[in-house]
């Protein structure tokens, strides 16, 4: 599917992955994150093979797939208090501060099945945020979420870089971040 | 920024596949229904007769439990699969045979102790004497361990698969036949008031086996599955 790409991205740099439907944005995405063996070729963190140390590398990055990867009976909060959780000690403070970042304050006890999709998107991307990982990897970013969403994720993903982090993105429209410029690279359909 | 540990990885998952459990308890329920009333039919449609009834209590207890666990196992990962939450665990940095350990226990919790705890009722009911009801509970309690722990495995392959649960009975059954064996052997010696131990003692052995064999192989199975 996909053959002869590739790129870099360094601290503080966002990278957006374009190309039409169907090019391999997404395969390319899972394959960085190590869901997906590549046939040939290979990921390098840091200049060594992200293989060779699969959890370390994982703890270095979160990813922001096209399923949100949250639990339907349970509660935002109960969500991310589990996946943060995962992988290191968070507080209810720094949760309620990220709802909060993000505009749902209010769904922090409700159950995500009652919520809408716009909602469900803002509360992963919470989760992304909150992980505390040098790089994000983020798959449609902007898919169900309104204006203000928007507004609000571009502005958390210019504080990320702001902070020395790199992002990965994958979406149709280019991502406007306050204050930075996204190198673009093309996937040939 | 303090990482998680990966004992504390694995109590999140079990507390968490509880809540979930106690929030959807009518499925969890199911398979234990299935348990009684697969035992209960037996006497109707065999023979009330004590001393017939006791002769095949101990393979009704087992055969019934073995199906009804066998019920549930479909439950274990599909759900986190589905909604994209078993990717995250995948990637959260945490070693995945500890994660499935504690999902594999917290399946054992939710399906299993319920199951050995409503044991000495139905085991009652199908003429099995009050002295070997002590039995009937340890050969079920190491018995359903068995099963938990081989399920996830084959729970845990045929994951990608729409149609997965004859193909999960296909692996499970065969695997469990041992257990099966030993499990209804203990019983039926203590119904006919001989000591069990040694049977129980090969059973335990095999929980022990499975334990320590089955996370790295669900952890492998779940890498397959989601690719």
């Amino acid at each position: 599917m996909l053959s002869g790409v590739s790129f870099e991205a360094s601290a503080g740099e966002c990278v957006h992955v374009l190309g039409p439907n169907g090019s391999g944005k997404t395969t390319l995405l899972r394959i960085i994150a190590g869901l997906l063996p590549p046939e040939a070729g290979q990921v390098d963190f840091n200049g060594r093979d992200t293989r060779a140390d699969r959890d370390g590398w994982c703890a270095a990055f979160s990813y922001l797939a096209h399923s949100d990867g949250l639990k339907p009976e349970l509660t935002a909060f109960e969500n991310l208090a589990f996946e943060v959780g995962l992988r290191r000690g968070v507080g209810a403070g720094e949760i309620e501060g990220a709802l909060g970042d993000l505009g749902i304050a209010q769904a922090r006890d409700q159950v995500v099945a009652t919520l809408s999709a716009g909602q469900r998107r803002r509360i992963a991307f919470a989760r992304v945020m909150l992980a505390g990982a040098p790089l994000w990897i983020l798959d449609e970013p902007y898919t169900n979420l309104d204006r203000d969403g928007s507004v609000f994720v571009s502005a958390i993903i210019g504080r990320h870089l702001d902070a020395g982090g790199a992002a990965l993105i994958a979406a149709h429209r280019p991502p406007a971040i306050p204050g930075h410029r996204p190198r673009n690279f093309e996937l040939a359909a | 920024m303090k990482r998680t540990t990966a004992l504390s990885a694995a109590l999140l998952v079990y507390r968490r596949d509880l809540l979930l459990a106690q929030r959807h308890w009518g499925q969890v329920a199911q398979p234990l229904v299935f348990f009684v009333m697969v035992a209960t039919l037996f006497p109707l449609a065999l023979s009330p007769e004590l001393s017939e009834l006791r002769r095949i209590s101990s393979g009704v207890l087992w055969v019934a439990a073995l199906l009804a666990s066998l019920l549930g196992l479909e439950l274990l990962f599909r759900s986190d699969h589905a909604d994209g939450t078993l990717e995250q665990m995948l990637l959260s940095g945490q070693p995945l045979s500890m994660l499935a350990l504690a999902k594999g226990f917290s399946h054992w919790t939710a399906c299993g102790l319920p199951l050995v705890l409503l044991s000495p009722f139905v085991a009652t009911g199908i003429g099995v004497p009050f002295d070997a009801l002590g039995t009937v509970m340890i050969s079920l309690a190491l018995g359903t361990g068995i099963l938990s722990a081989i399920g996830a495995i084959g729970s845990a392959l045929t994951l990608g698969l729409r149609r997965g649960s004859l193909l999960l009975g296909l692996l499970v059954l065969p695997l469990a036949m041992p257990a099966l064996i030993f499990g209804a052997r203990a019983i039926d010696l203590s119904i006919h008031g001989d000591n069990a131990r040694g049977p129980l003692l090969l059973l335990a052995a095999m929980l022990v086996l499975a334990v320590t064999l089955a996370p790295p192989a669900i952890a492998a199975a779940l890498r397959i599955s989601t690719e």
